[in-house]
């Protein structure tokens, strides 16, 4: 199974899913030059999310920890521990704040 | 021309007058005036009240009153050892002992009270004592030391103190009051019976309504026993004369102040003199009301009144609550209100038990109305009942002595207090100021209270709301320390099965929370090696537990890039090495700076990177610094006896043990260390969570220290350990701790926390109190045995060496936004890389 991310250009294959550990993340760099933070959660589940995070200017998301908060699954910054929704993108910590999310699906190894 | 700015001269330095001048500082007084003080004592203020606590471990440092800085930066001038001998009211100055003069626009005569010594034949025989400052205790301990018995005179509170001293030094002692009952001042009949009970039970002989009549002299002139008012004599070493105290007025008569009959400078309710440029506050006083008040509350108060007065403002000291609660001889007695039952018609509500050494009693009013009490053996009701006193008890008067268990429960709680009942009576602060904070050491800093006799911290805890759901975190409801004992007696070393068998309900099988993932997984890194789990942090499942710290084994920077932190131990380098992180720095573009730990961090490293830097380090014989961890970061030393002329041990050596002992070890937060080679403390010790300092005859042990945002200086737990003491003891010190601290909780604040405070941590870690201590030490075993370095080990596996990319599906590819600038010969971040791409906050 491999993990692909829809971008621009089209799917995007990242990793393979044994990759991930779940509740950590990775990131991936993409054709434009900027970068998604990749996860899988406890389940199985894959999330992609912009790398950047939003209040340091810093591409690391992809280096925090996930958790679920009301049962919806979250990254929290490793730098000042704001949270975002996998699903969403939006900061839980701040209704004004969200970075960009990618639809991403695994795919069976061709 | 400004005015010179008005002096303010104050005679004492005891407790009230250090209090004076904390209410000056308070109110801004010392901005506008000079303050001068003349101390009789070698030393600034310290706690007269808890002397006795120096037999049981305190220092003269300990029992300081006088806060580290307090005088420069107040601009008070503090001359020690220099007393006021003459007051010239005319001229207004005050002539020192050394001759100096000092004229004053205001003094304040604090000069407290001296020991009477009843005027018997012998009473100034070599043997003879006073118990009133540290340099009395100071000379009976050293006469003391090739003695065995000893006597009091006096068996009031200062007695039983003096008593329970001498039986600390060592010696069969014996108290000899004149009263037909111990304490008569504060107890009645029954609570004197009570307590001689106890106090005769531990040893000590008790004489009751007899007087001395003479102390007995050898053919060597010192004292070898004396004869009582019953005729008979008895053997004793040595005597210490507790019968009382008396104001120290003298200063006040020979300058022509008005003086009460009985001794005690006459002072209004603004604690004025008879001159009004001079005020007299505390034991020296005689207050309105007639009474001379030998208690620390009410002399803080009048220290209060007087500062108010001098700025004009109202307060008036019209007399004080004798209320009081001691643990005198390891016995807890109270008395408060009407303690004897004078009030006319007064009724009483007794509870005796001769067998455990219990009496209490109420002393109400026909209506109802609670008049006051005596708590002799268990006074733990005194925080509670004293704030009801004048008012009529939500329950009935017997239900407030009957013990738990014994008839009707009792309902009442300090819920039940008036917002108006005063329930810190040395700082004056009611329930309606208590309940307005929210923690502990908020209504410390904002109220005062709690922080005179301690009394009532029991009370403040009730009444502060309790954390409703003291969970760690929204997946569990556990506290830190209950998932420890969890996570220890199940044996359990997976976060999952963790959560999915102690979580929260609605939390079983999710994904957790970066809360309560590295708060786990360092307590599975604590206890790895005792439950056979890896201690390699990044293993398997605890691998994804990790702050992005932790996960790196590096810290991670603002613009993304991590910092490097080699351990060098003790802070004690080869120039090779140093050569070593010189070449490296320099090979890997790293800005390098030394850190406040002794040793040197390297700013800049890429993800991939760390890996080629470690190769390089590890190949020099550097091993891993956890500066990334909640671990022991580093044990700094001074140079220590080896080099400096002033070193009493070894100092860098002692530092190196401790931290090869102690690296690696995951605890709830960082852990600091630092050994000094002698008591000049260069090294810093008293500010980490356990310091050593040297002395001639060994290491004393300092817990619970720390800089940063709320700096507190480290507790004295133990002195003059050997070398092997010493590590047993910082063994069981922080396995302790680990296992009970919160999560991210210092040791400063945890001790803060810890119920009964340092002594209840030196019962358990010297004295055993709990029977954990071998337990302890035997996981302290485990971790020392089966310490690895985690870099080592991660440059040794490939797999391991996987997640050191920048980005998964560009292994190699270095991340283009972790960018450098030079400045002042180095590089630092180039932030503005980080503002492209993204609308950054």
């Amino acid at each position: 199974m491999t993990v692909e991310l829809q971008v621009a250009q089209g799917w995007l294959t990242v990793c393979e899913l044994s990759a991930l550990v779940p509740g950590r993340g990775v990131a991936a760099l993409l054709p434009d030059g900027s970068q998604a933070a990749v996860f899988v959660d406890r389940a199985g589940r894959a999330y992609a999310i912009g790398n950047q995070d939003p209040f340091t200017g810093a591409h690391v998301l992809s280096r925090g920890l996930v958790g679920a908060a009301a049962g919806r699954p979250f990254v929290a910054s490793p730098l000042l521990k704001q949270r975002f929704d996998l699903e969403t993108g939006r900061c839980l910590d701040d209704e004004e704040v969200a970075v960009r999310t990618y639809p991403v699906r695994t795919a069976a190894t061709s | 021309m400004t005015e010179p700015s008005p002096t303010i001269v104050l005679i004492g330095h005891g407790m009230v007058g250090q209090r004076y001048l904390e209410a000056l500082a308070e109110r801004g007084v010392t901005a506008t005036h000079r303050i001068t003080v003349l101390c009789e004592e070698p030393r600034p203020a310290y706690d007269r009240v808890h002397l006795t606590s120096y037999f049981s471990g305190s220092t003269p440092e300990d029992l300081s009153m006088t806060p580290a800085g307090f005088m420069e930066e107040h601009g008070i001038s503090l001359h020690l050892d220099d007393p006021a001998e003459h007051i010239d009211r005319e001229a207004r100055t005050v002539t020192s002992r050394s001759g100096q003069v000092f004229p004053y626009d205001v003094l304040v005569l604090a000069t407290g009270s001296y020991p009477f010594v009843p005027p018997v034949p012998g009473k100034d025989a070599p043997g003879c004592f006073v118990y009133r400052t540290i340099e009395d205790l100071l000379a009976i301990e050293e006469y003391a030391k090739d003695k065995t018995t000893g006597a009091v005179v006096g068996g009031g509170l200062l007695g039983l103190e003096a008593a329970g001293a001498l039986q600390g030094l060592g010696l069969a002692s014996r108290i000899v009051e004149f009263a037909p009952r111990l304490m008569p001042v504060q107890v009645d009949e029954g609570g004197g019976a009570a307590l001689l009970r106890t106090i005769e039970s531990m040893g000590l002989t008790v004489h009751t309504g007899v007087g001395t009549q003479e102390v007995v002299t050898g053919e060597d002139g010192r004292v070898s026993g004396m004869r009582l008012s019953d005729g008979s004599v008895v053997a004793t070493d040595l005597v210490v004369f507790s019968a009382g105290v008396r104001p120290r007025d003298q200063l006040a008569r020979d300058a022509g102040l008005d003086v009460g009959e009985r001794g005690g400078i006459a002072v209004d309710a603004h604690c004025r003199t008879s001159d009004p440029h001079v005020y007299a506050i505390g034991e020296c006083a005689l207050a309105v009301d007639g009474r001379v008040y030998g208690l620390v509350a009410p002399g803080y108060e009048m220290a209060e009144t007087a500062a108010e007065d001098l700025l004009g403002r109202e307060k008036e000291f019209t007399g004080a609550d004798l209320s009081t609660k001691l643990k005198l001889l390891g016995v807890d007695v109270a008395s408060f209100g009407d303690a004897h039952g004078n009030t006319p018609g007064s009724l009483d509500v007794v509870w005796s038990d001769s067998r455990s050494g219990i009496y209490k009693k109420l002393v109400v009013s026909p209506d109802g109305v609670l008049l006051g009490g005596v708590l002799v053996g268990d006074a733990d009701a005194y925080g509670l009942l004293r704030p009801l006193t004048g008012s009529v008890p939500p329950v009935a008067p017997e239900q407030l002595v009957l013990p738990a268990g014994v008839g009707a429960p009792v309902a009442l709680g300090p819920s039940a207090l008036p917002d108006t009942a005063v329930i810190c009576s040395c700082h004056n602060v009611t329930k309606k100021a208590i309940t307005a904070c929210s923690t502990l050491p908020e209504v410390k800093k904002c109220t005062k209270a709690g922080t005179g006799c301690g009394s009532c911290i029991k009370v403040i805890g009730q009444l502060l709301p309790a954390a409703a759901d003291k969970g760690l975190c929204g997946c569990f409801p556990y506290t830190r320390a209950e998932l420890y004992e969890i996570v220890r007696t199940r044996r359990l070393t997976s976060y999952e099965r963790i959560l999915d068998g102690h979580g929260r309900p609605e939390a079983r099988g999710g994904d957790g929370c970066e809360v309560c993932k590295p708060a786990v997984g360092s307590i599975i890194a604590s206890l790895a090696a005792t439950l056979g789990a890896s201690g390699y942090v990044l293993d398997g499942e605890q691998a994804a537990l990790q702050d992005t710290n932790d996960h790196f084994l590096a810290n991670m920077q603002r613009n993304g890039s991590y910092s490097v932190v080699p351990r060098i131990p003790g802070g004690e380098i080869t120039p090779d090495k140093l050569i070593v992180i010189g070449e490296v720095a320099r090979d890997f573009g790293l800005y390098t700076k030394i850190t406040g730990g002794q040793r040197i961090d390297l700013f800049g490293a890429s993800v991939d990177q760390l890996p080629r830097i470690w190769a390089r380090l590890v190949d020099a014989g550097f091993e891993s610094g956890h500066a990334y961890g909640k671990a022991l970061r580093t044990v700094k030393s001074c140079v220590g006896q080896t080099w400096c002329r002033y070193g009493v041990q070894d100092s860098v050596r002692m530092a190196i043990d401790l931290e090869l002992r102690y690296r690696g070890l995951r605890a709830p937060h960082k852990l600091k260390s630092a050994v000094s080679g002698c008591a000049r403390e260069c090294a810093e010790a008293q500010s980490k969570d356990f310091g050593v300092i040297a002395t001639a005859s060994g290491w004393n042990l300092y817990v619970g220290g720390n800089g940063g945002a709320t700096p507190r200086h480290a507790d004295l737990l133990a002195q003059d350990l050997s070398d092997a003491e010493l590590i047993r003891l910082i063994d069981r010190f922080l396995m302790f701790y680990i296992r009970t601290a919160d999560r991210l909780e210092r040791t400063s604040t945890w001790l803060e926390r810890l119920e009964g405070g340092l002594d209840h941590l030196r019962d358990v870690v010297v004295h055993d109190s709990l029977g954990l201590c071998a337990e302890l030490e035997s996981l302290m075993a485990d971790h020392v045995a089966h310490y690895r370095d985690e870099w080592a080990e991660t440059l040794q596996d490939p797999e391991r060496l996987r997640r050191f990319v920048s980005f998964v599906n560009a292994p190699g590819a270095p991340d283009p936004t972790v960018k450098f600038v030079p400045e002042r010969d180095q590089v630092k971040p180039d932030l503005a890389v980080l503002t492209i791409g993204g609308s950054v906050r």
